[in-house]
Order: structure tokens, then sequence, then C-alpha cells
């Protein structure tokens, strides 16, 4: 378009001769300018018919690969044309789905059906048909040529609509510096309007500027603008200029990593804290239900870690369904998965309790060795029924990834845990304390022969007790099915780990459980750093031990007739 | 001490029994069934894996009976559960031998069961077939190692994340779980590592509890580590059940294969089964087999896998194509030596040769390990993985490192003459110690 107007308004002043000398000359002039552009108008017009041409031209050599070098040589050659056309055939590369159809060699983007693969062209992105898998062969690729490609389409994708991709592109280029970015960049930066991005570019460009030779002032203000940034990606490109600089560079560079690393140790602490908290939420949702189980009824119920893996599985069984039947629901699926899970553990619950536990009351030896059976006949039952084997219990995509707050990270399905095992003592203490449900269950745990003279039934007291307990440790399955594996062996992980909580909080409280838990984690996520897992471990369980030779009854020892029995 | 007493009573008792037994056994030759022991857990915390192995032992027990049997006799499987408690492993190899005078045993999955069976097999003289990776440093006559030693797993592993292909990696994080087979490997990387120019500082080594689930802390350590401008890789031997968790913490936390690769020499198909593994495209793999490698000897175990166990999304394994060769081995050395006595079959085994199934074949050495290909494979979304690299030629399994001080000047052969699992080449001695 502009090109027709640049012609017209040449041939418009045509029209306008003004000495005779200079008209002379200016047709001439015209004639060679209106030559010129429509030169130039077809060498363009050729050109992006050659580049186009020379793009397929240079796909196709992915055909004829024969090595990883060889695939990342047609991806430098791909990357060097500089056309953001790249984008979707490269982008295809490093996710795995580029194909060869092996009747013709011709390279083709692909995209998983059901049963054949779906083709489309790797520039213009048509479709293209479909093949089985027979017919086609993937390109393979590697982590060094990903990692080639990821870095390739990062200068690609500076320039792309999306803030958020443009973000993602400085980033890439932020962690691999080179002095020629620098141009691209500082266009970037020219025509970008968006501060954070702008700040991000700016960042790009410092990392770019320490590694080219510009001059020493340059690099000074750089290394200000990457301290500023303070996080860890900041802390390995500072490092790598202060192992390869000399001079104020380098001593610029050792004394913002020091500034970096004395700010990112606070954090470090604050990390420690956050992932006490959520250890101690994991801990709350495996003992809750053994808070009441063997906090409030006194039975030592073995079995608790297998009501938690029953739950797991009821999680495993629900996702199964949607997977299969109604896929739209999957994020949802947690959702459907936790009454059916507390239904399934406190029916289990109730029936172990109607058929065993009810003719062992007092009789806590036995109690143990009866629930310990119980445990290996349930673990034993769902080996039987569903394999031995890990089972995939996925996370809904609201339970994926994580955020950063400063230099924190924080993974979701972690935060939704603590929120959810929150609510769930939340619930609970409301039952136990504001229902008259709750008040039958005190009175029967508080003093057995008083409540039956009033007229509650306590055996079916204990029965749902009990089946509430097992019902709660289901619904803790549900959200561990998130973070550990769904195996027959699930609940084995939590049951001397619920007992030491209940134990430490004090037995009969569920505030203690609560306090128990939380202190348990904080503590143990503080040890870990300095003492290894292995042995903060073992220091936490010293530390119990000789608490509990302080303080029998634990943190929050229940006064009066409660503790009696 | 009295204690003791009645133990070693009991254990002279039962070979004095065992003794008589088989006595009585070759007294009435004409058995019409050669029996075959499986000693995988298929209860307990192994279960998870090794019921898997259990089922492939029967399935090429019933092809070999297909086939016609052995010396013209029916295999029968005799299958024991030791229920992944290890003293047990000794009682039911005991029971095995000396009960059901089984010819050869298929058994054992971590290293501390096999080491509380290896008495029972040396006092009976029986065979065990080991089909597992493991740290080496070992050599028996009654035992042959189907599985890597670690110059068959983890030396190329390491290899390989340093070439140019694998990143050149400068700095490792060694990550584990706490017992014998994690340690003694990162005992033999760092020796290797160090011997390679790697600095000190450059390696971090790291263990965790069996079935660990709250990674958080560690995830964020590796992150830390390597952002000290080299290029990091972890070399995890992290066992088990624990995996899972970790690789959904690291998938959570967003650390990504291109910049901090984790190579897992415990993670085979059968571990992924339980993940959704699109966040860990591209996390490495050391196996000698891998479910995905293309030859019609894979298609065709594959296929009557999935017939035999009857589903379709059962995967196949390392330890499972260990054990396809170990058995093949075995009943080639019995045809060889025209026996099942295992006296006989353990001196017709060393020189076997039977085809693997990525396409080669596999030689029993005179140490008792095996020769293999070492592949390298990235994990795919689908859950399987792809062959990213493979050593050019045969492994041969080297059972006393040449990296740790006190097993380098070791070496084991026992054919005729020499007859010695620990033969030390600088003193010219049999007996020599290993690092356990």
């Amino acid at each position: 378009m502009s090109k027709t107007a640049r012609v017209r308004t040449v041939s418009s002043t045509v029209r306008t001769p003004t000495s005779t000398f200079k008209g002379r000359q200016k047709p001439m002039k015209i004639f060679h300018a209106m030559g010129l552009t429509l030169l130039l108008l077809l060498t363009t017009l050729s050109a992006s018919g050659a580049a186009e041409a020379d793009l397929r031209a240079i796909i196709a050599k992915f055909a004829t690969v024969t090595d990883f070098s060889e695939t990342g040589a047609v991806v430098q050659e791909l990357t060097a044309t500089g056309d953001p056309a790249v984008e979707r055939p490269l982008a295809a590369l490093a996710d795995g789905n580029l194909y060869i159809r092996t009747a013709d060699s011709m390279v083709f983007v692909g995209k998983e059906g059901d049963e054949n693969v779906q083709l489309f062209d790797p520039l213009s992105g048509e479709a293209a048909g479909e093949a089985s898998e027979d017919d086609i062969t993937k390109v393979s690729v590697n982590n060094t040529l990903r990692r080639a490609i990821r870095d390739a389409l990062g200068t690609l994708t500076l320039g792309s609509k999306d803030p958020t991709v443009r973000i993602a592109a400085a980033d890439t280029m932020f962690k691999t510096p080179d002095a020629a970015n620098i141009g691209p960049l500082d266009a970037a930066i020219a025509s970008e309007s968006v501060a954070s991005v702008k700040a991000v570019l700016e960042q790009a460009r410092a990392a770019s500027i320490l590694v080219s030779d510009k001059p020493e002032a340059d690099k000074l203000a750089a290394i200000a603008l990457i301290g500023a940034r303070g996080d860890r990606s900041a802390v390995s490109i500072l490092t790598s200029v202060e192992a390869n600089a000399s001079g104020t560079v380098k001593d610029a560079a050792t004394a913002a990593i020091a500034g970096i690393n004395s700010s990112l140790a606070l954090w470090d602490a604050g990390q420690n804290i956050w992932y006490g908290i959520s250890l101690g939420s994991v801990l709350l949702l495996a003992a809750i239900g053994l808070a009441i189980t063997f906090g409030v009824m006194g039975v030592i119920n073995m079995a608790h870690g297998e009501m938690v893996m029953l739950g797991a599985y009821t999680t495993f069984v629900v996702q199964q369904v949607i997977r299969t039947s109604f896929p739209g629901l999957f994020d949802w699926s947690l959702i459907i998965a936790l009454p059916l899970a507390f239904l399934v553990a406190a029916f289990v619950g109730l029936a172990i309790e109607r058929g065993i536990i009810r003719f062992l009351y007092g009789r806590p030896l036995e109690t143990l060795l009866a629930t310990w059976g119980v445990s290996l006949i349930l673990q034993q039952a769902v080996r039987t029924i569903f394999g031995p084997t890990n089972q995939e219990v996925g996370n809904p995509s609201w339970m994926s990834g994580s955020f950063d707050v400063g230099q924190l990270a924080v993974t979701w399905n972690r935060l939704w845990i603590l929120v959810f095992a929150l609510s769930v003592f939340g619930v609970l203490l409301y039952v136990m304390k504001r229902t008259s449900w709750g008040l039958r269950m005190r009175a029967v745990t508080a003093n057995r022969r008083m409540a039956a003279s009033m007229g509650i039934r306590t055996p079916w007291v204990d029965a749902l007790t009990f089946a509430l307990g097992s019902g709660i440790a289901g619904i803790a399955g549900v959200a561990l099915s998130q973070i550990d594996n769904v195996s027959p062996n699930l609940g084995r992980g939590y049951i001397i780990d619920s007992f030491m909580v209940v134990v430490f909080g004090g037995v009969g409280n569920l505030w203690g459980a609560l306090v128990g838990a939380f202190s348990l984690g904080i503590v143990n996520k503080f040890l870990e750093p300095y003492a290894g897992a292995v042995l903060g471990k073992i220091v936490v369980l010293v530390l119990i031990i000789l608490f509990i030779q302080k303080r029998p009854r634990g943190l929050f020892a229940l006064k009066g007739r409660a503790v009696e029995a | 001490m009295r204690g003791n007493f009645a133990k070693i009573t009991k254990i002279v008792s039962a070979g004095v029994v065992a003794a008589g037994l088989l006595a009585s056994a070759s007294a009435k030759a004409a058995e019409d069934t050669i029996k075959v022991g499986i000693l995988h857990s298929l209860s307990g915390t192994m279960a998870i894996s090794e019921t898997t192995l259990k089922d492939a032992m029967l399935m090429l027990i019933e092809q070999q009976n297909a086939k016609g049997g052995l010396l013209g006799k029916k295999l029968e499987a005799v299958v024991v559960d030791p229920a992944s408690n290890w003293p047990l492993f000794a009682e039911k190899a005991r029971e095995l031998i000396s009960k059901d005078k089984v010819a050869a045993v298929f058994g054992c999955w971590t290293s501390v069961s096999r080491k509380s069976v290896l008495p029972v097999f040396s006092e009976l003289d029986n065979i065990l077939f080991y089909p597992v990776q493991y740290e080496g440093e070992e050599s028996e006559r009654n035992v042959f190692y189907t599985g890597a030693a670690p110059n068959q797993q983890a030396i190329p592993a390491v290899d390989y994340l340093m070439s140019k292909d694998g990143g050149s990696v400068k700095r490792w994080v060694l990550e584990g779980t706490d017992y014998v087979y994690p340690r003694t490997t990162n005992k033999i990387l760092e020796a290797y590592l160090k011997s390679k120019g790697v600095a000190a500082e450059d390696i971090m080594t790291n263990y965790t509890p069996f079935g660990f689930s709250d990674w958080q802390t560690e995830v964020s350590a590796i992150k830390k580590f390597g952002s000290a401008g080299k290029k990091t890789a972890v070399v995890s031997t992290v066992n088990g059940d624990a995996n899972v968790p970790f690789y959904k913490e690291l998938g959570n936390q967003g650390i990504k294969a291109e910049d901090i690769p984790v190579m897992a020499f415990s993670v085979g198909e059968e571990e992924l089964a339980g993940l959704d593994t699109k966040p860990l495209v591209g996390h490495l793999a050391a196996w000698n087999y891998f479910e995905s490698v293309s030859t019609p000897e894979n298609k065709k175990f594959i296929s009557d896998w999935h017939k035999f166990i009857k589903n379709n999304k059962r995967t196949t394994n390392d330890p499972m194509e260990a054990h396809y060769i170990g058995f093949n081995m075995w009943v080639k050395a019995v045809e060889k030596a025209g026996t099942t006595d295992p006296d006989k079959v353990i001196d017709a085994m060393v020189g076997v040769s039977v085809p693997n199934l990525t396409g080669g074949y596999s030689t029993m050495m005179p140490n008792h390990h095996i020769t293999k290909p070492v592949l390298i494979g990235e994990i795919q979304a689908n859950g399987q993985f792809e062959t990213v690299s493979k050593t050019p030629g045969l492994v041969m399994g080297d059972e006393w490192s040449d990296y740790l001080p006190d097993s380098k000047d070791l070496i084991s052969d026992w054919r005729a003459p020499l007859s010695c699992g620990n033969f030390n080449v600088k003193t010219g001695k049999c007996g020599g110690k290993g690092t356990n």
C-alpha cells in the first residue's frame, strides 16, 4: 500500500514543471524512481516468496537428520533466518510434535488424537489430513535441543502481542545473556509500554551488557540493576561475571552477590516456616481423624492409615470414571471425591467398630493387635483389587504449579491443602462443640455410665464417632493423593506421624492436634536443611520422647475424668 | 547367648535335614517336573515392584513349558512370599531349596534381601538369579547378577551428562534414599567425578529416608545449588515410592529438565505409571532396557506380557528383561550340562550367550555378571522413555569398582583354576574386602 502511495505522489510532482532546465531532467528522474520502486516491489515480493521456499527447504532437512547434532544444525539454520514464521515448527519440535511422513518424507506438525495423529502444515498451520502412528516418525529431541530452541524462541517472540509471552521471552534472554541481544532488546525496550515487561527487558539487557565489551561504567550500572532484581538467577548471572571479570566490575559483582545473599537468607527462613506450616497441615490432616478415635474414644486404631488410603483410592476411582465418561469435569474431581471418600471410609470404619472394636473396649492391647490385622487385610484387599502398582491420580489445573511471593515459591497444591486442613479442623470443632451430637459424644467420653443413665445410647455414639474419625481420615486421603503415591502402602507412611502428633498435642484435645501438627512440622523443616532429612527426623523423635518424659499427657492435657480410663 | 546357641543348633539341624532331603531327592531321580523357585515379595512395601517380576517369571516358565519343557520334563514354578521382610527372605529361600528342592531360584529386589539369602545359597549350594541393578562390590559363586553393576548404569549415565549432548554438566547433586545401594553408588560416583576434575564444592550429596514424601526443602536446596552459574544436574538414587512425590514437587516448583535435568537409576516405566509425566518431559533415566525399544524381540515380549497378564496397559521394565535373560541363560546352561544339578549348572553358565530384548546378545561372564548395552532415555509425555543415547557396544559388568580404594585391586573369576570371587591382583591371594 505505502509503495503505491509513494509512486502516486512522485507522479503528481511530475505535473508541476518549474524550470525548463530542471524540468528536462525531472522526467528522467521520475522514471528512474518509478523503476526503482517497481524493482523494489518485485524484489520484496519475490523475497517473501523465496523466504517461504527457503524456510520450507530448511524444514525439509528434518527428514534426513540422523542424530541430535544434525537436528541442532537445522534448528540453528532456521533461527538464523530470523523469520517469526519458524516459531511454529520449532515449538512443535521442542514439544516432540514434529513428524515426518515415511511415504514422502514431508515434515508436519502433529497432534495426537485417539487413534491417528492429525497433521498440520509446519508453516501455515493448515490441516493436512491425518496419519496412523505407523506411517509417521517423530523427530526426536533431547534437553540440549529443547534449551537451544527455547533460547531461540525467546529472541523471536520478543515482539509478541501477549505481555506474558514477552516477559517469558525477556526472562529467557536474561538467563542466557549474549552480546548480540543488546540491539533487539534496545528496540524492544523503546517500544514497550507495559512497565513490568519493560523492567524484565532492562534486566535482560543488563545481563547481556555484562557479557559484551561495553565500557566499565555501563557494566557497573548493569550490575546494580541485576543486583536489585535480587533472586537466584541474578546470583547465577553475577557469579559467572565475578569469575570472569576483574577490577571494579569484579568487586561490584562480589558486593552485589553478598547483598542478594543476605536478603535471600531472610527469605530462606521465611521459606522454612512456610514449608513447616505446609508439612504441619499434612500432619494435621492425617492426624485429625485419629485425634477423634484415639484422642476422644481412646481406641488405638492401627488401621487409621488404611482409612486414608481408602480415601485416596476413592479419588482414583472417581477420576477414572470422570476420565472415561465426563472428561470435562476433571477439575471438579476432587470436590466430587470428597463426600464419596468420607462415606466409603466412614462406612468401613463403622463396620470395623461394629464388627470388632466394640467387643474390645477397655482392652487396648487386643484392640491394637486386632486393628493391626484389619490394616493388613485392607492393604492386601486393595492390592488384590487394584494391583500392587501406584495408581495415577492427576492434579486438577488449580492444584498444579506455583506462584512467587517475593523470593518464595508457593506451590498451589500445598496452599490448598493448608486451607483444606484448616477448614476440616474448623468444621470438626464446630460439630464437637456446637451440635447436640457433639455434646453427646463429649458426654460419653467424659463419663460413659452417667451418659448412659441420661438416656444416651452409648453404643451408637461410639459407632458414629468412630465412623466420623474414619470418614475424616478418608477425606484426608483425597488431599494426600495430590502429593503422595496412591499405593496400598500409602497409610503406612502416616500412621506413626499421626500418633506422634496426637500424643504430643495431648490426647483428647483437638486444639492439641492442631498445635502439635504445626509445631512438629516447623521444627522438622527448620532442622532439615542443617541436619538432613534422616537426622532431622531422629532429632524430632528424641525431642518428643524428652517432652513426653516431662509432660506425659502432651501439650494440652485434658483435666478431669476423661483421662481416667 | 542362649538365643545364639539355639540359632546355631537350628541351622545345623536344618543343614542335616537338608542334606538328607537332597540325598533322598537324588535317589528317586524319576521326578516328572523340574521345580523353579520364585522368591519375590507379594505383600509389604516391595510388593509394588516385585509382584510384577513374579508374574514375569510365571510367564517365562509357561512359555518354556509350551515349547516342551526342559530335558523332557515340565517346569513347575514354586512361588513363596517373603513379604518385604528381610530375615523372612532367608527362611523362605531355605524352604524353597530344602523342602521344595528347586533347581534354581529367581528372586530378591533390595540389596539387603540379597545379602540375607547369600549364606543360605552357599550353604545349600543352589543358584540365585538376581535381576536388579545394584551397587556391586560382591561376587558369589551361587549368585548370577543379571541386573546392572554400577559401571553398566551409573558411570555411563554420568558420562552422558558430562558430554555435549547431555549438556556439559559441571555441578552435581547426588540425591538418594538412605540405604546401601545409593550410599555405595554415590561413593563410586563421587570418586569418579573427582577423577574427572570436578571440585568437591561442585558436588552436593543428600539422603532422605525410605518412603519420604515432603520434598519441599530438598527441591528448593537443589534449586539453590543450581543457581551458581554452572550447568547443574541431579543424579537420583531415590528408591521406590519416594520418587512420585519427588517428581511432583520438581514439577510444581518449576524445575525444568532443560535447566536442571534429573538422572534417575531407580525410576522405570512402572514408577512413572503412577504419575502425570507432562511436567517431567526430558528428565532422564539410565537402564539397560526400555519398553519403547523397538526390536522384534521386544515387541513379541510386550505382546506376550499383555496377553499373559490380560491387561494392555501393564508396562514392562528393566528387571523383567533381566529375568528374561537370566531364565533363558539357565535353560541353556541346563541343556548344556544335561542336568539340573546346581553344581554342574553353575560351571556350565559361564560363557552362555542368549539374545536380550534390545537387539543384541548378553553373555554370562566369569565374574557371574553379564554383558549389556547401556541406554539413556528421556521421559516422554506418555509415560515412556525415549532413548537419547546408547553405548556403542556391550558393557561388561564390573563387580569390584575401579574407583574405590578398597576394591580397585580385586577381580572375580569363578572358572576352574582361580574360582575366586575376590582375588587380589596385588597380593595374588584370594580374599579381599569390598566396601561393605
